[in-house]
């Protein structure tokens, strides 16, 4: 059982990359690109909505162009701040501006299975066996759908994947795997059940959304129904763009953001016009393709980038966000998946983006891996502990110990460094041991993660779950496969 | 003249400029150059030295399509010409490609056509979301020797699994090698569902193609 949430919160540490009139120059640059060139909504009730606030619509091209007087009219109903509901609120996320909050990774589509080591297709009892581990960490505020429950039909597979994740957790729950109006129908009924009823929901959202957009400029139909079925009843709903360098955006970083930027706010701007003041809020793990290859990367200099650049434009745009970071491209726990989970995360934590997602995947988000996800919490509790930045007061600045201690004396027992030790960071698996210790097992981080994380698979699962409430949404779940 | 002009368009292939490589190829067409010859000599030269460079590190992803767009256009270009004194390119392969449906992720499976075409697949490029019914007819068709499906969402990528059925179904399985492709596809998943091929990128589905083939 979780003993509650490690969220990093007034930071000491931030990191301002963008200028205030080089957002500006962002803003007015995507306004004229939704104004001008116009986004791609593939959806005949988005485009009705659209065009009822008054945007131009082109029914064949489905491509909306909307004035940057409507948007930012719309854009300013927003909520600034919400809080993500938990079944047990003392988890509750306020997205307040001054927090920082870890998600798990998803969606993946394959897990190193955490006893035998193979590499297999992810089931739905993988989903809760990693949501379990996830439910134990501290360092997870909040669970995504880590990994796909292929073993579950795909009309209902997304709410398959909540059931499997409410059952062992009470932390918030984001869901990036409906995209479609008749499992969204379906997920705000067990939903409503589990907070008790709709009113209920509404005032405590247990779940949230995560939509994904299609870059350049464009929406999927599904996920766009699907949001504005989970904005009427209040549930948050994101856009999250994943803009590509060379690919599916610009080269050029600036570009690129511009690109992302016209996806999401317009997103955002289309749920203002559905059902004003629904929170929302902005989504983004934009990147670069691999120039060789055209892959997708999973980490490089311009991910970091985008990862400190993205909250400035949230931040302008009064919103929370939910930023890529972690997520490396690395194919095992290795040096690479180090160097790219650090600074990504620490840059979206720079600048304290309101959710990041990413902990426990590889290979670009496919592969879940239990030692990654205890590595990755351990890299958060080094950020929340950088965070905190160097206080300078007078009992920091220790002038009585030193006095007392003198030239060539030591602070081993002075009650000075008895008061403040507890303060110092202590790692979990980071290996600080003598070089012939290590020698002699070689052994580390990925062995003592592993270890880990089985101890909390072999412990016997806590189902919080009401089984009453259980039954109700396999009912649920069952009516929808019957078609 | 001739060889000068065989040899700018050679060289306007590489550097990617394909208003310049069709302007060039109309130039000598009017000048009385048979279509195989610009294509044998002055074409194919050129995609040959940008794949060269490519494989050695010098050009990138970007070079390489430009490189491909500049001979496609010459190729639309020269197409009825070739029609005209009834001949044709010969090609490696036949290739149907598109994503399932239900799906409308186009990149990545468009890129795996580009590539193909630019290593003398013969491509049918049938879009996104396309039914069962779609992929077999074309594949009827066109006769075509391989067919690529691309999934982008682990809800369509059942899809691939269903297109294989029909095929089966439709007595054309034997006929056909299928490619998939798509993030959350890999190789368990190709062997699970009976596909011939899969590859991760484009490059690598270019050389399971040619290995299917070969």
């Amino acid at each position: 059982m979780s003993p509650g949430v490690i969220s990093i919160s007034n930071p000491k540490l931030s990191l301002n990359i963008l200028t205030e009139g080089d957002i500006r120059q962002i803003h007015a640059t995507t306004l004229e690109v939704i104004e001008s060139v116009g986004v791609k909504f593939p959806s005949l009730k988005a485009l009705n909505l659209l065009k009822a606030h008054g945007a131009k619509v082109d029914h064949e091209t489905m491509v909306a162009r909307i004035s940057g007087d409507v948007l930012e009219t719309y854009l300013a109903k927003a909520p600034p701040v919400f809080t993500l509901a938990a079944v047990n609120p003392d988890l509750d996320l306020p997205l307040d501006g001054n927090h920082s909050y870890l998600g798990t990774d998803g969606c993946g589509v394959e897990i190193i299975d955490a006893f035998s080591g193979e590499r297999r297709r992810s089931t739905k009892q993988d989903v809760s066996d990693v949501a379990r581990v996830a439910d134990y960490l501290d360092a997870i505020a909040f669970h995504w759908v880590p990994i796909s429950a292929q073993d579950c039909p795909p009309q209902s597979r997304g709410l398959h994947e909540l059931e499997a994740i409410w059952t062992v957790s009470e932390k918030h729950l984001q869901t990036e795997t409906i995209l479609d109006e008749r499992q969204m129908r379906a997920a705000i009924e067990m939903a409503s059940l589990l907070a008790g009823g709709k009113e209920d929901l509404r005032e405590r959202p247990l779940l949230s959304i995560m939509q994904c957009t299609m870059s350049p400029l464009a929406h999927d139909a599904g996920s766009l129904e699907a949001g504005l079925l989970a904005a009427e009843v209040g549930l948050p709903v994101g856009f999250m763009t994943m803009a590509s360098c060379a690919s599916t955006g610009p080269t050029t970083l600036a570009g690129n953001l511009v690109v992302g930027n016209a996806e999401v706010i317009s997103a955002l701007a289309l749920m203002q016009m559905a059902y004003p003041g629904c929170p929302v809020y902005y989504a983004a793990a934009q990147t670069a393709m691999d120039l060789r290859t055209g892959a997708y990367t999973g980490g490089g200099p311009e991910d970091f980038l985008f990862g400190a650049a993205t909250n400035l434009l949230a931040d302008f745009y009064n919103v929370p966000l939910s930023m890529g970071a972690f997520a490396t491209g690395a194919k095992e726990p290795n040096w690479q998946a180090a160097v790219d989970n650090s600074f990504s995360s620490f840059m979206a934590v720079s600048t304290l983006s309101d959710m990041l997602l990413g902990a426990g995947l590889l290979h670009g988000s496919r592969i879940l891996s239990y030692e990654m996800l205890l590595m990755d919490a351990e890299i958060w509790s080094i950020l929340h502990a950088m965070v905190k930045g160097i206080e300078v007061n007078e009992e920091t600045l220790a002038l009585d110990a030193i006095r007392e201690v003198g030239p060539g004396g030591t602070f081993f027992t002075h009650r000075h460094t008895m008061d403040h030790m507890g303060q110092m960071w202590l790692p979990s698996l980071m290996d600080r041991r003598p070089y012939s210790v290590w020698e002699e097992k070689r052994d580390g981080a990925r062995e003592w993660a592993l270890v880990k994380a089985r101890k909390i698979l072999s412990e016997e699962p806590l189902e919080p779950l009401d089984p009453a409430l259980k039954t109700e949404f396999q009912k649920i779940i069952a009516t929808v496969e019957r078609g | 003249m001739p060889e000068d002009l065989l040899a700018k368009i050679t060289e306007s292939v590489i550097g990617g400029e394909p208003e310049t490589v069709v302007a060039l190829t109309r130039q000598a067409l009017e000048m009385g150059l048979e279509p195989m010859e610009i294509i044998n000599r002055g074409l194919v030269p050129g995609m040959d030295i940008a794949g060269e460079k490519f494989s050695r590190g010098e050009f990138f992803l970007p070079h390489l399509l430009i490189a491909a767009k500049g001979m496609q256009n010459a190729m639309d270009l020269l197409e009825p010409e070739l029609v005209a004194r009834q001949q044709a390119i010969s090609s490696v392969g036949t290739v149907v490609i598109g994503t399932v449906q239900g799906d409308i992720h186009e990149i990545g499976k468009s890129l795996v056509g580009t590539m193909l075409s630019a290593n003398g697949f013969k491509v049918h490029d049938l879009g996104v979301d396309v039914s069962i019914e779609n992929f077999v007819v074309k594949i009827e068709e066109t006769g075509a020797n391989i067919v690529g499906l691309s999934a982008l969402l682990t809800t369509t990528m059942v899809g691939q699994r269903e297109v294989i059925e029909a095929l089966i179904e439709a007595g054309l399985r034997d006929l056909v090698k299928v490619l998939v492709g798509g993030a959350p596809i890999n190789q368990s998943w190709a062997d699970e569902i009976g596909a011939d091929g899969y590859a991760e990128d484009a490059m690598g589905a270019v050389q399971v193609a040619q290995e299917l083939l070969g």
